[in-house]
């Protein structure tokens, strides 16, 4: 019974959700405040409704209902229940289920959270967000009903989820990430409405900042989660593949930073509209890509969904359709006529730009080299493999020049920097850098150029944002209330910027430093992998939850001293009817050591992979640090102030004559 | 409904999702174990869902691991050894796409875009420079309006 | 003319779009062989039925056919190994079976319990041929034409809408050609 009333919940959700396409829009053309003010209304009942249908379909994991097909497809009665839970978004249909609870809650969030904005802005933007709405809910009405049923032959018992996805980095990774995909339909229905409205200024792009800043956030740990679980979870201590799907998410967060990063410029000093408003569509446009790419089969991928070209196919109409709506609306409405401003050619401005060119170029790159192979193989020119030969040595040249503008930009001014006062600004940060440089590649034993490269850059961007950080907070009542002083917003860039140096120092380190060895052992054996020694001393079995297993046991030493035990495990899933490798880890901030158990060769060798992995944990924490600088920053100050000044402006307005109209403060 | 393919074709191979390591060769060198590693991270597993024949564990993966160990032993240069399984599966197992007139604009593409980039700022910061040197060069009406306005200035103010 | 830059994103959008279209329903995985207009690699490998004969590339000289990779553990090569029986004696097809990476008791067994459509049987346990041939995963069928090059292959089950729409045709213009 109650899946049936998770079906009508949708049902409902999606006619709210065309109310709110429909009747907002029409209240702000029309000046019409009624109509414009069911946005707020619509936008919390669509949240609602499609939070119901959603709590509908974990209770039916939670009770084992295997009458609803989704279920016993992904879910088993031996699951336990943490798993159950997650696994409702395990699937194509729950996963769908899960993104438009999101698209619907940053709907009302930002319906809740927009009362200083105009209320024809924001009716606009909601009921942009409603088409948006409209266009999933019919997708997973149509095509992806979690809520189908298998009656009347309800199956004894479920498929059980798929042993990979029963692991705590796989709970979070979709919800993360769908936050971040769905987070950028804001800054994109914020320019939308802009579009409409001609309404593009400095104001704008304020309003959009926080949005797309959360949003950012919000994918850079989804991404790292990703990365993270399959580090540890796959076996084979990689953390990123190029593969279709990772690319898929890889290229709304480069684009996104761009995308950041212009507003900026476009919030302070009102330039780069047109580019910037291009960024924000273009961001949504290859979340939804990303979407599409996983679900439909058209590219082959360890991540994607069963693929179906019905889905495929409404979920490519589903996507042209807004782009192409929107990159025409864009195409007729962006402004042409360049605003009047000066910037030298070291300016802000320029560094930012630059910067811009940068990351659209590696999200240019990143998506070529995805879609290439469809291009090809479409004009009958052969199947062609694009994978990480490819990209790690197109992609890095682009991030270190990034990392080295990086660096210098943080000292330019806006609108002129004496080119002088930035060349001698820079050569202590430079000497220091190059100093450190040398001593990692002392510290790990070899010198490479690309390591240098990747090294180098990421600390002259740590050295040179801890020296502005220095300069900034110089104060006579002291450093540490120069510190305080600095605005959140600041700290923002700072910790986003150090998170950055961080994943490029790791992911450099990591590269070229790191040591993977297949190894034949037998109990008592051990083997040198970098520095440290691996002694096998046992193998023994051990039962799961719904598994068993075959336990290993191995010491780790270095210099001689016991630095930790090792217990990988290799288990058997009998109701998915797979084996897991799980590999053991000996993680520390500064290298991890792990080793996981392969095939048994003969009767007691094992085929044991070694792996040394220096700074591998920076490639997530540098990542955890940037999102969490993305969120402090907009927990800055100025977006209270506004609200303060505003209800200043309007007790003051009340108090003038008539006809003198409150400004919107800008 | 349509997952039931996949997750069939999936019981069959066991655990084609997980690297596990299934043999383990010996090698005179570090350096040669370490390109080996090398080498079959760059081959792509025919039959995988996206998977270098290193972390695959389909029996194919499994065979071309033996062959590039075997030409490797037989002192084949990692160039041949790409080349005969591209000769047997096509150009489809090298995740490094070839350099040849099809792929020569997704090789060149990183120069063309930062080159095509630095032109659009160069562009535009020439632009901004001549949007200046307009503005500072007055013409002869708006000296005398200028001048105009600095003596209106010196007059008491009507508000 | 900026107004007409403004429309470039849109073009490009577009372009995407149309390859994306195009791959909708297309199988990713399904390989064109890279053995093609090559002859078939020299082998030296037992016939299953008769250990003390060596067949050779000879083997497909003469006449065109179908060379059909199968094991008992491929459950596909069972499901299409009634259309090979129809091809075989109904068409008059000649096949050569390539029987990989198996053993003899189970090939027999499966011979036996499903009937014999080959005209002769290649016994390649280690994959060998299988593997020069640039096979990945049975069951695939090649079209081998009388001078002993290969002309297509399919990879899958081959049924009724296979054999007509794509292997016949090849089948026809190898015969035509030679």
């Amino acid at each position: 019974m109650y899946p049936e009333l998770g079906q009508l919940a949708l049902i409902l959700a999606l006619l709210l959700s065309v109310l709110l396409a429909v009747v907002p829009l029409a209240g702000a053309l029309t000046g019409r405040d009624s109509l414009q003010a069911f946005a707020r209304p619509l936008a919390s009942g669509m949240f609602v409704f499609t939070g119901l249908a959603f709590a509908i379909l974990t209770h039916a994991f939670l009770v084992d209902d295997f009458s609803v097909a989704y279920v016993a497809n992904n879910s088993n009665s031996m699951l336990p229940w943490y798993y159950k839970f997650s696994a409702v978004w395990g699937g194509h249909e729950g996963s769908l289920l899960l993104w438009i609870l999101m698209l619907t809650g940053w709907t009302l969030a930002v319906a809740i959270f927009s009362r200083r904005l105009p209320s024809t802005m924001v009716s606009q933007v909601l009921a942009v967000m409603g088409m948006v709405c409209v266009g999933f809910f019919l997708f997973i009405i149509v095509t992806s009903n979690p809520f189908d049923r298998l009656l009347p032959n309800v199956p004894a018992d479920g498929q059980d989820l798929n042993p990979l996805l029963q692991d705590i980095g796989l709970i979070m990774h979709p919800p993360m990430l769908y936050m971040g995909y769905v987070g950028f339909s804001v800054a994109f229905a914020f320019a939308i409405a802009a579009l409409i409205n001609g309404r593009l200024d400095a104001a704008w792009a304020r309003w959009s900042r926080p949005w797309t800043t959360v949003a950012w956030s919000f994918l850079t740990i989804g991404i790292a989660l990703g990365s993270w679980w399959a580090y540890y979870e796959l076996g084979w201590g990689g953390w990123w593949f190029w593969d279709p799907v990772e690319n898929a998410s890889l290229l709304p967060w480069l684009s996104g930073t761009a995308l950041m990063h212009s507003l900026a410029v476009t919030e302070k000093r009102g330039v780069f509209k047109s580019w910037t408003v291009l960024l924000a569509i273009v961001t949504f446009a290859l979340s939804l890509l990303g979407t599409f790419l996983v679900r439909s089969g058209v590219l082959t991928s360890v991540h994607a969904f069963a693929s179906d070209p019905e889905r495929g196919s409404f979920l490519l109409m589903l996507l042209g359709i807004t782009v192409v709506g929107s990159l025409l609306l864009y195409a007729f409405r962006a402004p042409v006529v360049h605003v009047r401003s000066r910037y030298g050619s070291l300016s802000r401005e320029i560094f930012l730009l630059l910067n811009n060119v940068l990351l659209v170029s590696a999200t240019l790159l990143v998506a070529i080299g995805t879609l290439y192979p469809l291009v090809l193989d479409y004009l009958d020119a052969g199947k062609l493999s694009i994978g990480e030969p490819f990209f790690n040595t197109t992609f890095s040249p682009l991030a270190v020049a990034t990392g080295l503008l990086l660096g210098a930009g943080i000292f330019s001014r806006w609108k002129k920097t004496d080119g002088g006062m930035l060349a001698r600004k820079l050569l202590w940060p430079l000497a220091i850098s190059l100093v450190a440089t040398a001593a990692v590649m002392v510290n790990y034993g070899s010198f490479a150029p690309w390591a240098f490269a990747g090294v180098f850059t990421a600390i002259w961007i740590a050295v040179a944002t801890l020296w502005d950080l220095w300069d900034k907070s110089a104060s006579r009542q002291g450093r540490l209330h120069g510190l305080k002083r600095q605005s959140r917003s600041y700290w923002g860039m700072v910790l986003g910027h150090l998170g950055v140096a961080m994943v490029m120092a790791g992911a450099t380190v990591v590269s070229n430093y790191g040591v993977e060895r297949d190894v034949r052992m037998t109990p008592g054996d051990s083997a040198m992998v970098g520095d440290y020694e691996i002694v096998f001393t046992d193998i023994g079995e051990r039962q799961g939850a719904n598994f068993t297993a075959q336990y290993g046991s191995f010491n780790v030493f270095l210099d001689g001293k016991l630095v930790t035990d090792l217990h990988p495990e290799k288990r058997n899933y009998p109701v998915g009817m797979s084996v897991m490798t799980e590999a053991d880890i000996d993680a520390g901030l500064f290298r991890d050591v792990f080793v996981a158990v392969g095939e048994r060769i003969s009767d007691d060798a094992w085929a044991i992979r070694l792996q040394y992995k220096p700074l591998v944990r920076w490639l997530w924490l540098g990542s955890l640090v940037m999102a969490i600088g993305g969120f402090l920053a907009i927990a800055d100050k100025r977006y209270r102030i506004r609200v303060k000044a505003e209800e200043k402006q309007k007790a003051q307005a009340g108090n003038t004559a008539p006809g003198k109209p409150a400004e919107a403060s800008s | 409904m349509r997952f039931y393919p996949l997750l069939l074709a999936m019981l069959f191979v066991a655990s084609p999702l997980r690297a596990e390591v299934m043999e383990v060769y010996d090698f005179d060198t570090r350096a040669e174990e370490q390109r080996y590693q090398n080498l079959i991270a760059e081959l792509r597993c025919p039959k995988c869902q996206n998977q270098n024949i290193a972390d695959s564990n389909a029996p194919i993966s499994k065979d071309m691991r033996d062959e590039v160990y075997l030409m490797m032993q037989q002192g084949a240069s990692n160039d041949e050894i790409v080349g005969a399984l591209v000769d047997r599966f096509g150009e489809f197992v090298q995740y490094k796409p070839p350099v040849d007139k099809r792929t020569i604009f997704l090789w060149a593409f990183p120069a063309i875009a930062v080159i095509g980039g630095l032109l659009i700022v160069a562009g535009v910061v020439m632009r901004s420079r001549k949007q200046g040197q307009q503005e500072t060069a007055l013409s002869p009406e708006e000296k005398a309006r200028v001048e105009q306005m600095l003596a209106d200035k010196d007059q008491p103010s009507e508000r | 003319m900026r107004r007409l830059l403004l429309f470039v994103p849109l073009l490009i959008a577009v372009g995407i779009g149309v390859f994306l279209f195009a791959g909708i329903g297309k199988d990713p995985t399904k390989l064109e062989s890279a053995r093609i207009g090559k002859p078939v690699p020299e082998f030296q490998l037992q016939d299953l039925h008769d250990p003390e004969h060596m067949l050779d590339t000879s083997v497909f000289q003469g006449q065109v056919s179908l060379l059909n990779v199968w094991a008992e553990w491929c459950p596909s090569c069972w499901d299409e190994h009634e259309y090979l029986m129809h091809l075989a004696s109904n068409e008059g097809v000649r096949i050569v079976g390539l029987n990989y990476k198996d053993q003899r008791e189970t090939a027999f067994s499966f011979l036996g319990r499903l009937g014999n459509p080959y005209e002769t049987i290649i016994f390649d346990p280690r994959g060998s041929l299988g593997f020069d041939l640039g096979v990945y995963g049975a069951p695939e069928t090649y079209v081998i034409d009388a001078d002993g090059v290969v002309r297509y292959r399919h990879v899958g089950v081959v049924n009724e809408r296979v054999w007509q729409e794509v292997l016949l045709p090849v089948f026809n213009q190898a015969k035509g050609n030679s």
